[in-house]
């Protein structure tokens, strides 16, 4: 029976297996040296803040693995060697296989930065990450202040973390206002209100120079370069960005770039190992997506098209219509198609914020034709199918803004904005 | 691991202390409890009417006061950090002692009404049941009984506890409406409507305690004789109270269930839900999420119901045997009309329903069924009082099992250990029937929002019924389940959106179908092919 042995039981590993087990009856096993099964990394900062357990992180029930036949080991993998077809572990033992599939994920970045390996310096990713935030900030009396280097989706969720225990934060981001490299600037400045609102010291344009060391080789403060300012503080988080964990394939003789190389049938150079999710980087970008998308839904779309092809029904890696969300605080985001804060020549906006300043929409259309591209919306939920359906409808802008209470996803009973939308879309119409 | 574990019980106390608003609370409804305590131990209070208003008052202030300081200065959103950290809400030390309170009161309550002041054979009343006459006798003009107590303490938790929820929901208006009502319906129908009925009552005039909302066979008493006969004698008044609690239960129940799911009822009007809602919001995450839950859950429940149904028929076709000059109905024709009613809807869900039904709900089905038409059967044949057992005993173990112990003492007294909904999960035979049709006939569902489940497990931490939304969402299914009480708040606490409840066409509402929508159009049918 052949042996498909997946590195890595994150959302990509375990899709893989789940639908490899779907599809046929070969031996599965899967490997993590980060936890015995699999949890739902996106939950971390839920357990922190109190409101899930870990156990309540993990999509499935542990009978789950051994019912479907997926056989679990944990264990880090410290090489690959495919002359052999094996892979030899930290503690010494081995394992052979007919098939890799590599799904190590990413680790956070750190740029070099001096004292950035100090007790009480983090990123936030895995399961350790979090054990260790709780040791050194379990509380206020513990961590007196901490402070979050690089503003991105990973840093405000820190920064909502450790808010909820009442530890002071400050929140050094690079650029001049939260996350404009991906959002356009209304939308990006109703963030940065917001972050204050949640009393966090935002300090934007700020960058780290360096981590003052305490005793005990604990981090102490933090310099910022631009001010010279000492911050002191016990905690230091550190998320700017991720990139992928592959650190243990340099020998291996696999091509690697930022990620582990891939064609569209997501084989690397090496017959017979694939690579998926985080670490897996595209020889040519699709479409407007990056080369490496750290996105938990790419993850599950590779793992399903990867089973495909591993059990005999090649199939090329095609994402549809791009789509994403995340939560700021409480301000929830979703986006559909392409809006970029850097617009394209051929792009322009519409943009409509409530009084609230919790809520806004903005909406990319082409200047000429008017083709809708994409929607951001903050704080009003819509409807995935209904933009997915525009978007391969080619719909217009008009379109869309008229038609917008179809794509409402809000809770029955809530207030409505479409008309609010629509005034203002009218009247910045006849302004133009 | 076991760093962790270590480290969340010593941190526990960060996100766990309490402000200056919350003390006073605290202090406040303390006190209103230490009067009704004292009124236990026959402390001699004079003026007990003002007693009891300041105990009440204080009872509801201190609860409300408490929240205010929880959520004031807090932004709208969910309100869920440190749940699992705190002690009542995660099955601590506090919970306990909560549980083993609420269990011993509810003990007293059914089986030692005595100790709680209740006069018994005309003697005056004395204790916290004492306490409450003055206002008994205000609404129905009658000293108080253990239920009266209970009644109002019950009114009074969902009104104070209903301020909670309306403060922590501020953001979300499908919570606040249906906690109005639930608080409403709590208020006049439960608790004032029949009392106030009750000044009618005269010699020559009677009416049953009636809360109108209250159903069969949620109230299991329902059609029992001395109910029957008192509404028949109140004449037109009574007719049209036997009426619309018949009515209410064919035509009624099933025209909003069908447009609106079980919710209409169980979260937005049932005494039990409202309860479960408000005062049991704080345990709503301590249901059992496992399949092997699941599975308890599906057998106990309806075999409470083919219970309840057994008790009842027995109970009425008692009486119709021997007084059948009394009613028009016979025996016969009641034993024969049931078994024919009971036939028909199971060939009906059978004809348009089979495929949706798992394997083992089909053996369920025919099981329950043979039984229930066995027993009529032997019933019809063998002639008298005989139901195999004897149907003032069946109905007397109903009501100390699933009336008391049950729905009471476990469904309530366990709220701090076992979560909210235990007994509207696994026990209500209300439940049961509704949820049968809601996942058969209805049109509600709770709509998934296409891939954009990051299966984080915020959904099923919350979701008071142990439902696992997080296992539908995250394969792009909907939810239509017959256990969900429709009460939103996975729908509130999902931080991407995903979750809508939704009242839609019957057409595709049950989508077993992956649609992990940003997929390949190609790739997804191959998936369902399989
Ligand atoms: C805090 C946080 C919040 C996030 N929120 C979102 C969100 O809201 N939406 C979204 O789309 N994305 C989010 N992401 C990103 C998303 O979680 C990732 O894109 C996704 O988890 C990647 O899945 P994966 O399967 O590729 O890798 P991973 O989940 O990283 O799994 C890889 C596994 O492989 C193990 N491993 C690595 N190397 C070895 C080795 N040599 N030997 C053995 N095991 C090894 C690792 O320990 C790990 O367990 C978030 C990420 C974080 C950290
Ligand atoms: S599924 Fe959602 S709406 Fe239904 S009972 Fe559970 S939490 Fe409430
Ligand atoms: S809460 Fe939302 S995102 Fe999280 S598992 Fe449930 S449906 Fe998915």
């Amino acid at each position: 029976m052949e042996h498909i042995v997946i590195i890595g039981n994150g959302i990509s590993g375990v899709t893989t297996a789940r639908h490899i087990r779907k599809l046929s009856d070969k031996k599965i096993t899967v490997i993590s040296a980060e936890t015995d099964h699999f949890f739902s990394r996106t939950a971390l900062m839920y357990i922190y803040m109190g409101h899930m357990k870990y156990e309540h992180t993990k999509p499935y029930e542990d009978y789950f693995w051994k019912k479907n036949r997926i056989e679990l080991k944990r264990g880090f993998v410290k090489t690959v060697n495919h002359q052999e077809k094996q892979l030899e572990f930290t503690e010494g033992d081995t394992m052979s296989y007919d098939k890799l599939v590599i799904a190590v994920g990413s680790k956070s970045n750190k740029f070099g930065w001096p004292g950035q390996d100090l007790n009480g310096v983090q990123g936030l990713y895995s399961k350790q990450d979090l054990d260790a935030l709780e040791e050194y900030a379990p509380n206020n009396n513990t961590c007196k202040r901490a402070v979050i280097v690089g503003g991105g989706l990973i840093g405000i969720e820190l920064a909502e973390m450790l808010s909820t225990r009442n530890i002071p934060v400050t929140f050094l981001v690079r650029e001049n206002s939260f996350w404009n490299g991906v959002l356009p600037e209304g939308e990006s400045e109703m963030l940065n209100r917001h972050i204050k609102n949640h009393h966090i010291d935002l300090r934007l344009g700020m960058n780290l120079k360096e981590i003052l060391s305490g005793e005990n080789g604990k981090a102490r403060a933090v310099v910022v370069a631009e001010t010279g300012e000492e911050l002191p503080c016990d905690v230091v988080g550190l998320t700017a960005g991720v990139s992928p964990n592959i650190d243990f394939l340099k020998e291996s003789g696999i091509e690697l770039g930022r990620g582990v190389k891939v064609n569209r049938f997501l084989e690397t150079n090496i017959p017979d190992i694939y690579a998926i999710g985080d670490c897996a980087e595209q020889h040519e970008p699709i479409g407007n997506r990056r080369p490496i998308e750290a996105v938990w839904y790419t993850g599950r779309m590779m793992g399903e098209t990867l089973a495909q092809t591993i059990c005999g029904n090649p199939l090329e890696y095609k994402p549809g219509h791009w789509f994403n969300s995340a939560k700021f605080f409480d301000i929830e985001y979703q986006t559909y198609g392409w809006v970029f804060a850097n617009k394209k020549e051929y792009e322009t906006h519409f943009h409509w914020k409530h009084e609230d300043d919790t809520k806004c929409i903005t909406v990319a259309y082409h200047k000429d034709s008017k083709l809708f591209l994409g929607i951001n919306t903050f704080g009003i939920r819509m409807r995935h199918e209904v933009f997915d359906r525009w978007l391969t409808e080619k719909r217009d802008i008009d379109f869309v803004v008229h038609n917008l209470s179809e794509a409402n996803f809000d809770p029955e009973f809530y207030k409505k904005f479409e008309s609010q939308v629509l005034s203002e879309y009218n009247n910045q119409s006849v302004s133009v | 691991m076991s760093t962790l574990d270590k480290n969340m019980s010593l941190t526990s106390e960060a996100p766990d202390n309490i402000n200056t608003v919350q003390k006073i609370g605290t202090f406040i409804g303390m006190l209103g409890l230490f009067i009704i305590v004292l009124a236990g131990f026959n402390v001699g209070l004079p003026n007990k009417g003002l007693w009891l208003t300041i105990a009440l008052t204080a009872l509801i202030a201190g609860i409300a006061l408490f929240a205010k300081g929880t959520y004031k200065n807090k932004l709208e959103g969910i309100k869920n950090d440190g749940v699992w950290f705190k002690s009542i809400s995660s099955r601590g030390y506090l919970a306990w002692i909560a549980g083993v309170g609420l269990t011993g009161f509810y003990i007293v309550l059914y089986f030692f009404a005595e100790l709680l002041g209740l006069g018994v054979n005309g003697a005056e009343n004395t204790g916290v049941v004492a306490l409450f006459d003055p206002l008994s006798r205000l609404l129905s003009g009658n000293a108080a009984s253990q239920w009266f107590v209970y009644g109002t303490l019950y009114t009074v938790a969902i009104l104070a506890f209903g301020i909670k929820f309306l403060m922590k929901y501020k953001h979300n208006r499908y919570e606040q409406l249906r906690t109005v009502s639930v608080m409403f319906f709590q208020t006049a129908f439960a608790f004032m409507v029949p009392e106030l009925m009750a000044r009618l009552n005269s010699d020559s005039f009677s009416l049953p305690y009636n809360d109108l909302k209250n159903m069969w066979p949620l109230n299991y008493y329902a059609f029992e004789q001395w109910r029957v006969d008192q509404f028949i004698n109140a004449e037109t008044i009574g007719l049209v109270f036997l009426l619309f609690g018949v009515l209410s239960i064919f035509v009624v129940s099933p025209i909003l269930t069908y447009k609106y799911g079980k919710r209409w009822y169980c979260s937005w009007v049932c005494g039990c839900g409202g309860l479960a809602e408000t005062a049991g919001d704080s345990f709503r995450q301590l249901s059992d999420k496992s399949m092997s839950a699941w599975k308890v859950e599906r057998w106990v429940i309806h075999s409470v119901l083919v219970f309840s149904l057994v008790m009842t028929v027995a109970t009425i076709s008692t009486y119709l045997g021997y007084d059948a000059s009394k009613y028009w109905l016979t025996k016969d024709m009641f034993l024969i009309g049931v078994a024919v009613f009971l036939g028909l809807l199971f060939a009906v869900i059978w004809y348009f329903k089979k495929e949706e039904l798992a394997k083992d709900a089909r053996y369920g089905a025919i099981g329950y069924l043979v039984v229930v038409l066995s027993l009529i059967t032997i019933h019809y044949l063998s002639g008298k009082e005989l139901f195999l057992f004897e149907a003032g005993k069946l109905r007397s173990l109903y009501g100390f099992l699933i009336g008391s112990v049950f729905s009471g003492v476990i469904g309530t007294g366990f709220y701090p250990i076992l979560g909210n909904r235990v007994w509207c999960r696994m026990g209500c035979p209300m439940a049961a029937i509704l949820g049968m049709q809601q996942r058969l006939f209805s049109k509600f569902r709770i709509t998934t929002n296409g891939g954009q489940c990051i299966s984080c497990g915020n959904c099923s931490t919350y979701c008071e019924m142990g439902i696992d939304v997080r296992a539908y969402a995250q394969k792009g299914e909907n939810i239509v389940r017959s256990s969900c009480v429709g009460c939103g708040v996975c729908s509130a606490v999902c931080p991407r959106g995903v979750l809508k409840l939704e009242n839609d066409s019957m057409n595709g509402r049950i989508d077993s179908n992956q649609i992990l929508l940003g997929n390949d159009v190609d790739l997804m049918d191959l998936v369902n092919k399989n």
